[in-house]
Formats: structure tokens, sequence, C-alpha cells
């Protein structure tokens, strides 16, 4: 069974949220649209994101990492926000596994929000539904775009590359094979919601330097240091002394 | 423990179909339309595309055939949608109220005709009695192209963009090493380097693009190091953060070339050839010629082309021979004495002698970085550029005729741009880093630093500005360039007595290498009358009441400030920008400009490019929406004013206009009569068969429509490395008329320009010489080689009272970004903190979130303390231009920009003591990262909001009310 999701490589992403503004432009006008914002020119600003990037620090100083962390629905396979729905509004796709909310069902009651254990649903508080992220359900299906653009807007826009998209259930998918290969995992595996999306962890390059890499033949001091032989008529030893 | 809901398990994927269809396109009957243009969100000037629905703007997205961005986008660059919908735009001309006083908010419509009449009327005035009473800034560069033709034909040399309080040290100090610098001009090669080096804050230059890079170089698995204060942006997917103080990069790099030196880690082949390495200078003391290179002879034109007219001493035959004879060898160490007796050394050795006490634990007393790093960082560039290069095949000839089979490339990349740069030592601290990029040998090469056309230039580059008053004249235009670039102390822009010229002092002999202008000082100087007044002062896109100021408060002040004749010091302030800026509420008139949506424009070779490392690019934007009826772009003013004026450019001599429009300009305008060259270097000739040169093609903007906006000429392989020497691509250049001379262009280790100016200022030599008080300035920091001093109001602090350093960075979803205010932008950054090292910050008693005073000795701030353990432990730090002031940019008074955020910039003086300008003294950059500080607790019984606090800007004439709440939807039928 087909399992879409986003695989995030945390090795890569800088934390510039052009994920978190290009979700918000291409959903605000798109099936899941409008999205609410609330006080968008006054005190405390607040609207509808389906992602958000949170910056936290690790570790004590100078040994501190930054961890951008971008964040969205996990699309789970056991999704906590279905079951507890009172209406149904809350579903998990037959045919990709996308998690979605059928906003003409949602009576805004917000237990999906209470039972989600990543904090990913956006209650629109104009529009008094609950919503989140669609892996633009509404764009991976348009045959009016070109085969290559039939992605969620988050991973088109990413200059980092840091969001993989696909089929986690399909070995030979890039985002399956990023998952095995790179230590792909998923958040919080302890709710037993088997969230499809993952995160890939940050990677270390370093350096080892040998003793001899610095003592070789070629050095180029040999050639420097070598200084022309004084001139024969130069003072000398000789001028004076006969020992 | 999640066993509760598995019951539900086998019913969770639903069959039934949804009410809501989530796939349906929610407006089908609605007209679409995609439109390419180019971005300005940012300085990057990315490719989009620009989706309308019912003729709004509902979605933008990077444009995949675009060579800068391939189709990604940043977070401003989607939130352009907001930009265009902003309530804080301007809409219609405005003219402060008669009786208003200055700053107060007042304004009343003024019709586009009037405001004609009355900027012509004015201008023509000062035009026809001393054009320097008209001053014209702009805060962004990449209009220069046409912004500095309007200055140079008006006649005033008072015009420069904001270079001069961003990032001229690193153009400059670059430049004047190896012809060429990061960004527009050049950058890190990040698809072959293995190790790449970024020091300081560096993000927002270029940013996509570097983006781009470095994933795929991360994920190459290159090694990647951030040496900077903070570890934020890039620097979190660093493989190793090295903390460095502010202010002390210098000291770091010149460690690191001693290090290079003394371990022989450097590319020794490359200093031969490609730097004066081996070239000698005269080191007789009481000789006029003391510290100049020898010369064999002197051709006409010398300064604006380096002639190779220099010796060697040949390790062969122990004896002088000119540089780069075939087959010789020089000495790159010693010391020689000429026939005639002169003594000499190569200009190897005369760094060798410099560096030789900047050992890594000198060095790690400065920076705070211990000896031990240092010493392992030398040795992992070093050895990384030895021991890992490339070897490409590509067959290429140098400027000796020499045939080489492949290009070597030696994989060590460094980036760096305002984090070096604005600090007072930048300058000789960014020679430091061109040199240490030399003795690796990464210059224009594979994996290491590479050009961008119209890169390299000669060192320096040929534009010069007049040097002498009388080239400003009534009714003519300026006889030189408003900004070029100095080789010796004759080109300076003074007059007899030494006096500055230019209102900003650039090109005196207190900035004598000012080379961007020092805008930041531009309204304390006029104010002052020093070193005269002026009339009118244009500002474009340039928050010089705000965030783009120093002294902010103080600045403010002199914008409203007044003469005993009630007369304001500054008489004549006008303001061009599309929003409800902090400083619009100081003009006496507003030119409401269009969004980079609305309008025609060029990304000029001619202005900052955006070429590729491959070749030249330059770009064009295509109005996709319509601007409101009241506003006009700037470039529109400009050709309008021209014509009125009569400006040779603009107009024809009886008077008559040249061109219709900007679009009109831009296709027909030549630099000279039948040049070929224009602003645009694509689809050029009368049928758009030719690039980079040829007539004007009156289908040019048709063409480059068709063309996703954008002209790109990928060089031959060839070309594209070793470009200083390369005869091949300076033929070409030279062909294509870039470049004026195909001389190569050695790099400077050794600077003789800096040592002309410290020869005058020791009263040597023929040019001309500093006046008395700035002899030993002079003297100072013109050292010809880099060298390192403490930041100027370091050396003049109390270090115990003021023992911090405060810096600041712009956030990526913000950087160089000109509207922050942005509905969705400031959902990301409402506001700012300073952020502290959590040590520092408890034993200065001072708790995670609590309020807090920063103060220097120029003035202080409250705002709210963040504790972090991504701070070097000397440094506070936050991010700049979130703060507003209260009531602008149709923000709410109470929004949270102005109660919580604040600027640092009431922290920073535009003078040091003495009415000497906080910069850099060799080229004037403001010296924003030098300022000190120190922080202690805010009251208990303090108002928990920043301070200072100003007066609430009031909405203006014509702007929209602000929604309390916004569903935006993009064409919505309704």
């Amino acid at each position: 069974m087909t399992q879409l999701a986003l695989v995030i490589d945390l090795n890569v992403c800088v934390g510039c949220s052009a994920c978190v503004t290009s979700c918000k432009a291409w959903n605000t006008s798109g099936a899941a649209g409008p999205l609410a914002d609330l006080n968008p020119y006054a005190a405390k600003p607040s609207g509808t994101f389906f992602n958000r990037v949170q910056t936290f620090e690790i570790g004590a100083y100078p040994a501190t990492e930054t961890v951008h962390f971008p964040k969205s629905c996990m699309h789970c396979e056991d999704p906590p926000c279905v079951p507890v729905c009172p209406t149904g509004a809350s579903y998990k796709r037959q045919e990709d596994g996308i998690v979605l909310v059928d906003y003409d069902k949602c009576i805004g009651c917000k237990y999906c929000s209470w039972a989600c254990p990543y904090g990913a649903r956006e209650f629109d508080e104009l529009g008094k539904v609950m919503k989140k992220c669609t892996l633009c359900v509404d764009r991976i299906y348009d045959k009016s775009l070109p085969e290559n653009e039939r992605k969620p807007s988050c991973v088109r826009a990413c200059p980092t590359g840091a969001r993989l998209f696909g089929d986690i259930h399909d070995p030979n998918s890039p985002v399956a094979q990023a998952i095995r290969e790179q230590g792909g995992y998923a958040l919080l595996p302890e709710w037993g919601a088997h969230p499809a999306n993952h995160y890939l962890p940050r990677r270390k390059t370093a350096m080892h330097i040998h003793e001899d890499e610095l003592e070789r033949a070629d050095n180029p001091l040999l050639i420097d240091s070598e200084l022309p032989s004084p001139s024969l008529s130069e003072p000398s030893f000789d001028d004076v002394a006969s020992w | 423990m999640a066993g509760w809901y598995s019951y539900a398990k086998q019913t969770i994927r639903m069959s039934a179909p949804p009410l809501h269809d989530p796939i349906q396109n929610p407006q089908p009957d609605a007209s679409a339309e995609v439109r390419n243009t180019t971005c300005y969100m940012c300085a990057c000037r990315c490719g989009i595309r620009v989706h309308l629905r019912n003729g709004e703007v509902r979605y933008i997205e990077g444009n995949p055939d675009h060579p800068l961005n391939q189709g990604v986008i940043c977070a401003k660059g989607s939130a352009g949608i907001m930009k265009q919908y902003s309530p804080a735009r301007l809409t219609q001309p405005l003219r402060r109220k008669p009786g208003a006083e200055r700053g107060s908010g007042e304004f009343e419509p003024i019709s586009w005709e009037e405001t004609f009449a009355l900027l012509a009327e004015r201008l023509a005035r000062l035009r026809a009695t001393d054009p320097r009473q008209f001053a014209l800034f702009t805060g962004r560069d990449q209009m220069q192209a046409l912004t500095g033709l309007f200055a140079r034909q008006f006649g005033t040399p008072n015009y420069a963009a904001h270079g001069g309080f961003c990032s001229v040290n690193m153009a400059a100090g670059m430049i004047y090493t190896i012809g060429g610098s990061f960004w527009e001009f050049g950058g890190p090669d990040l698809d072959r380097a293995r190790l790449f080096v970024m020091i300081g804050t560096a993000e927002d230059h270029h940013s996509n693009p570097l983006k781009i890079a470095l994933a795929k170089f991360k994920r190459d698995g290159g090694r990647f190091i951030s040496i900077n204060p903070v570890r934020t942006g890039y620097s979190a997917i660093a493989d190793e953060w090295v903390p460095i103080r502010p202010g002390s990069d210098g000291a770091l790099l010149l460690a690191l070339i001693h290090e290079i030196l003394a371990t022989g880690l450097y590319d020794r082949d490359f200093l031969v050839r490609y730097t004066n390495a081996g070239e000698l200078v005269n080191v007789d003391e009481k000789n006029d010629e003391f510290g100049m290179f020898v010369r064999i002879e002197v051709p006409a034109e010398e300064s604006c082309y380096d002639p190779q007219n220099k010796l060697w001493w040949d390790r062969d035959s122990n004896r002088p021979v000119a540089s780069h004879k075939e087959g010789c060898d020089p000495f790159l160490l010693g010391e020689f004495r000429l026939p005639d007796g002169t003594r000499v050394k190569p200009a190897f050795q005369l760094l060798q002698e410099r560096v030789a006490e900047y050992t890594p634990e000198w060095a790690a007393g400065i920076t705070g970085i211990p000896a031990a790093t240092i010493r392992r960082l030398a040795h992992e560039m070093g050895i990384t550029a030895r021991d890992q290069k490339i070897e490409l095949p590509i067959a290429w000839t140098d400027s000796w005729g020499k045939k080489h089979d492949t290009v070597t490339g030696n994989p060590v990349a460094f980036h760096a741009m305002r984090g070096l740069a604005a600090h007072s030592n930048g300058f000789q601290t960014i020679r430091a880093l061109a040199i240490l990029m030399t003795a690796l040998g990464t210059i224009d090469r594979p994996g290491g630093f590479r050009h961008k056309v119209p890169f390299p230039r000669p060192i320096p580059p040929c534009a010069r500005t007049p040097n002498h008053p009388k080239a400003v004249r009534p009714d003519s235009p300026l006889d030189g360039l408003a900004l070029g670039w100095p080789s010796d102390p004759d080109d300076l822009f003074v007059a007899d007595d030494g006096a500055p010229v230019r209102i900003d002092k650039a090109f005196s002999w207190e900035y004598p290498l000012a080379v961007h202008g020092l805008m930041h000082n531009v309204i304390t100087n006029a104010w002052r009358g020093d070193p005269y007044r002026i009339d009118t002062l244009l500002l474009f896109m340039a928050n010089m009441a705000w965030n783009s100021t120093m002294n902010t408060v103080e600045v403010r002040k002199m914008l409203c400030d007044k003469d005993e004749d009630g007369e304001y010091k500054i008489p004549f302030l006008v303001v061009c920008d599309a929003f409800h800026s902090e400083t619009t509420a100081f003009a006496d008139l507003i030119l409401p400009d269009t969004t980079y949506l609305e309008r025609h424009d060029v990304m000029s070779i001619l202005d900052r490019p955006i070429s590729e490392f491959d070749g030249p690019v330059d770009a064009v934007r295509i109005p996709v929406v319509a601007p409101p009826p009241g506003c006009k772009p700037f470039q529109e003013v400009l050709i309008e004013l021209g014509g009125r004026l009569g400006l040779p450019a603009f107009a024809h001599k009886d008077g008559r206009r040249k061109y219709r429009d900007y679009p009109d300009f831009i296709v027909n305008f030549e630099t000279e009569p039948g040049s070929g060259i224009g602003f645009l270097s694509g689809w050029r000739g009368k049928g758009g068969e030719k690039s980079m040169r040829g007539e004007p093609n009156p289908n040019q903007w048709e063409m480059y429509a068709r063309n996703n906006c954008v002209h790109h000429v990928e060089l031959p392989k060839s070309y594209q490395y070793m470009r200083n020497w390369n005869k091949g691509y300076l033929d070409w250049s030279q062909r294509n008329r870039i470049t004026r001379y195909a001389e190569p262009i050695l790099i400077h280790l050794y600077s003789e320009v800096l040592m002309r100016f410290r020869q005058a200022a020791q009263g040597k030599g023929l040019s001309r010489k500093p006046p008395e008080h700035l002899k030993k300035r002079v003297e100072t920091f013109f050292d010809p080689l880099p060298f390192y001093y403490e930041p100027l109001e370091a050396q003049i602090s109390d270090k115990y009272r003021y023992p911090l350093v405060a810096v600041t960075q712009r956030p990526m979803a913000m950087y160089h970004s000109w509207d922050s205010q942005n509905a969705w932008l400031r959902q990301i950054h409402a506001y700012n903190e300073l952020y502290v090292n959590a040590q520092t910050a408890r034993a200065a008693n001072i708790g995670d979130g609590d309020w807090l005073w920063v103060e220097s000795q120029w003035g202080k701030v409250r705002c709210i303390a963040r504790h972090s353990e991504a701070v070097e432990p000397g440094t506070v730090w936050t991010w700049n231009a979130i703060g507003k002031a209260a009531g602008a940019w149709a923000l709410a008074a109470d929004a949270n920009e102005s109660r919580q955020g604040f600027l640092l910039n009431h922290l920073i003086s535009e003078e040091l003591p003495g009415g000497i300008s906080n910069s850099d003294p060799i080229t004037g950059q403001a010296a924003w990262y030098d300022v000190r500080v120190r922080i202690y607790p805010a009251g208990a019984d303090e108002p928990q909001v920043s301070a200072p606090q100003f007066a609430a800007l009031k909405p203006y004439p014509g702007m929209a009310a602000a929604p309390r709440w916004l569903r935006f939807f993009a064409g919505l039928t309704k």
C-alpha cells in the first residue's frame, strides 16, 4: 500500500523557512485555503501554517549544536487523530496514506489536535475548522502540471533540497532508500503512531592529519630556504685569522 | 502505551469519499496565467514564475530554468504576495503639509505633474549654481548603472549606494588584492571544494545559490568549518564550529598565514607565476623609492593596469631578471643588492617577515581560539589544498603564451562578507584572507574561489573619480565617475588643500579608498555643514531614519534640526519608497515607488552583476501586475527628471527628451553613440542576433521575456578558470569591451597601491601629500602588507566597563529584505531578543527571558535577554532590523516589532570622538560590529517595553487601513 511522506534531511537544513511560506502561499489559495491570519499587522500575529521550523540548541558552549527542525503533519500510518474524530472528518486516504481533514465535516472540536503527539494540527480561527498539511494533495495529482512539478510546494521550494518526497513503502523509492541507508528515524516511536515522515540525522565529516603529511620531500621550503652563497669577496675569517 | 486506539486501526483507511474534495481546483473557472520575472525580495535576484488568478498573485515559485536559483525559492520569495498586498503601500505622491513639522508624518497628496515641476525647478536651480547641493543616495546597490548615470549627468559628486555601510571592505580588500571579491563578483566553488571555511556572518550574500551549493557540498562529503562568534544559520550544519571574538578575524588569518608559511604548505608554483611574491621591492629606507617595486621601465598608462615591468632575482643565474622570464625561477626569500647598490627583497620575504610574529599562540590570546586549533586549521587547509588536488583536462594558454594541458584546483574554498567587513580593521583583515586564499593556490581555480564576469578587474579597476573640485561645474555632467578606484594619492577627489569634494568625504585623506562612499555619514555631515551644506537630499529605498543609520536617535533629530532662521539644516528631503518606512516620515516630498512585480528593471552587467562562474548573466524584470495608478517606478522618475533637466544622456540638445520611458531607454541607450554597449547584453543587434555588444534591438524586451527573463553566456571551458592570467579569457573580455586592458592581473600579496599612500604620508614621492593632522593615520593604516590592529572603538574604550561586543545578523527569512512587516514573514520574526551566553547572563544576574539594558558609550537599549549556548561568551547579538518604530510600516502602534523589538543601532555611533567616521580608516566601511557594551538587568519597576520608544507614526493619505485579520485567497470570484 502506498504511503506518501516527507523525509527531511537535518544534515543540510539551514532553517531558512522557505518551506514555511511556500506552503502558506500555495495552500492559502488552494483547495485547503484560505488560511487565516489573525492580527496580521498588529500585536501577536498568529496564523494557520501547515509547516513550521523550530530552532533549538543542544549541548553546552562551546560543544553546541544548533538544530533547525521543520515540522508538519507526519501522515502517521496509525494516526491517533483519526479515531478520536467524532464526525469522521479526520481521515486517512486509502490510496496514498495521506491524512486529511474533511472541512465540510469538521466541527472544530479540536479532539484531533489533543490526540496528535506532534502538535501538527493547525486550527483555522476564522474558518473554525481544523487544518493541517495535505502533502499538497492538490498539486501532486494535478495533471495540468508538468510531471516533475507534481510535488509538495515545500519540496520544490527548499533551497538545500532537504525535503525528499515519495512512497516510503516502495523500497526502491529515493525516500525509502534514504531512510534505510542514512539512518532515517521517526519522531516519538513510543507513541506507536508510526509516523510516515522521517528525519535524516546530522552527519559529520572529519579530517585526520597524519604526521608525515607535514614532513614531505616536496616541501617548497626546501627550495625557498636555499639562499645564494655569499659573494667570494665578502669579508670572512680568512682575511684576519691564521690560527 | 498507544493501545488505546488500536481497536480502530482497521478502520483508519477510510473508503467513503469525502464531502470536501481535497483535489478539486477551488476556482476552476478563474483565469490563470503564469509570468516570468525576477525576484527582488532581497538582493539575490532569483528567477521567479508568478502565478496569477483573475489577475491576483496566487503563487510565486522559483523558475527551474533560471541559472541562479534553479527552481528553488526562499521564504521571502514566496511571501512576495504579502508584499504586493501590504497595507503599508504608498499610493500617491505626498508633500509635507504646509505648517507641519518635519517628522510629524503630516502629508497631503500632490499630483505627479506638480511633483515633477517642483523637483525640476529646484534641481535645475541647483544644477545651474552648485550641483553639489543635490545629493542622491540609494539603499540598494543593484540599480547603480542608472542612478549613477543620473547623478553624473546632473553633475553632482554626491552619489553612492549602501555599500559603504554594508560590505565595502570585502569588495575593496579583495579587489585591491586579487581583482575580484565575493558575492556578485565571485564566490566559493563548492561543486569541487573538499574543505569549505566560512568566516563571520556571510549567509545573506547570495543566499539561495549558496544554500544550493552548500547542501550539495555536504552531501558529497565535503568538510565545512564555520568560524563565527555565533552558531546559527549555515553554521548550524557545519562539521565544526570555531567560536571567535568579533573583530579578531585578522589575527586568526595572519596566524594561519604564519603557519602555512612556516610549514611549507603554500603553493609555490602558484605564488611564483601568478602573484607578485617573487618581485623585488626596494628596501633602502633612505631611498625615495623605498617600499616600491623596482621597475625596468614605466609605460604611460601604468596606473590603469599592472605592466610586466618588475624584477625577479633568478635562482639559476643568481642575478636580477625581468619577472616571468622564460626558464627563470625567482628566489622568494632572501635579500639582494642590485648592481646600482639598491637593496631589494622579494615581496614574499616581506610577507614572511610580517607574519613572523603572528604566531598561533599570539592569535589565541586575541581570538579566543586555542593555538592548537589554529595550527590544525592551517594544516587542514594546507594539506587539503596540496593533497586533494584536482586536474581538469581543460587546455588553456596563460598571458605569457605558455600552453597548459590542464587546469589545477586546490579544493579549499572560503566565504566571508559582513562578519569580516563591518569592522574598522576589516580592510586589512580581508587583505589577509585574500592572501591566505592565494598562498593556498585557490584563486579562480576549481574547488577554490572563482570569479564572475566582469571580474577579475585590473588592480585596482580603471574607473576613477575626478581628482579635483573643478570637475564639478554648473550645468555640466561630472567630469568623471562619482565612485572609482584610486591607485595613488593623485586620484583622490580633493581640493589642493586636501579638503574633501564629496559630502561624505569619500576619496579624501580621511577615507582614501572609500570605493562605495560613506552613506552613513551623509546626514551628519550635511547637518553640520562639514565639509559643506547641501540643499536637497534624495533617498531611494534607504531607511536612514531607522535601521540603515547608526546613532538613530540623533540622526532623526538632525533631520528635523533648524537653523536660527527657521530653515531646516537639510532644507529639502525627498524620499522614494513603495512603503510607509520610518524615513518617509521625515520627507518633504514622498515619491511612491512600485513593487518589483509592477515594473521593468534590469540586472545589468554595468551594475552589480548576477553572473555565474561559467560566464556572464544578466536579467530583467517585466511587470506582472499593474501598479496602483498613483505609483511610479523610480526608474521612470529619473528618466522623466533627466528629460526635464535637459541632462545630455536623457535629452536632446533642443530640450526634447530622448526616451519615451524606461523600457525605451534600456533598449536604445548606448554608453556612447554606436558603442553597442547598453544596459542589457542579450539579444542585441537589429534582430537580436548579437550577444554582449551590438546595435539596439527594438524587440529586446520581448526576447528576454521569451527566454525566462535571463541572458546567460556560457564561456568555453578554457575561459572559465585562471582568468587573471588566462590569455583567451582576457582577450575575449577585451574584445567584448568588458575590459580595456588584457594584461595579466597579478595578485598583490604586497600592495604597492597602499604603499603609495604611505609614502605620501611620509613626505616622499611627487604625489599629493595628506594634511598634517592625517599624516599619522594614513601612514599607520596604509600598510602594504596586512597587519592586525584592535578595532578603533575598542582602542578608545574602557574594556572593563564595556566588556562585551555586540553584533547583529539578519535572519534568513528576512535578510536583505526591504519589508519585514510582511504579514507572513513577521509571524516568523515579530520581534528580536538579545542572545547572551548563558554563563555571561547569569554572571550579570540576568535570567532567560528577563528584560535587560544594553549600554554602550553612545547609548542604551532595553530589550529581552535570551540565554544561548551558541554564542561566544564575550559576544551578545540580535537579529537586525526586526525592531520597528511604533506605527511605521502600517503596523499597529502596539505591534511586537516596536514594543518588544529593538534596534541595536541606538548603541552605535556614526562618529568617533574628534568627528571622524566610525569606519575603516582606509575604505570608510561603517564599523557596525565594533561596538562595545555592558549589560545589566532592567529594574523590576520598569515597563516591560523596549526602549527607546518613539511617537507612533500615523498612516498617510491614500494608505489602505490595515485589516484585523486576513483570509488571503487570490482571485476569489465574488
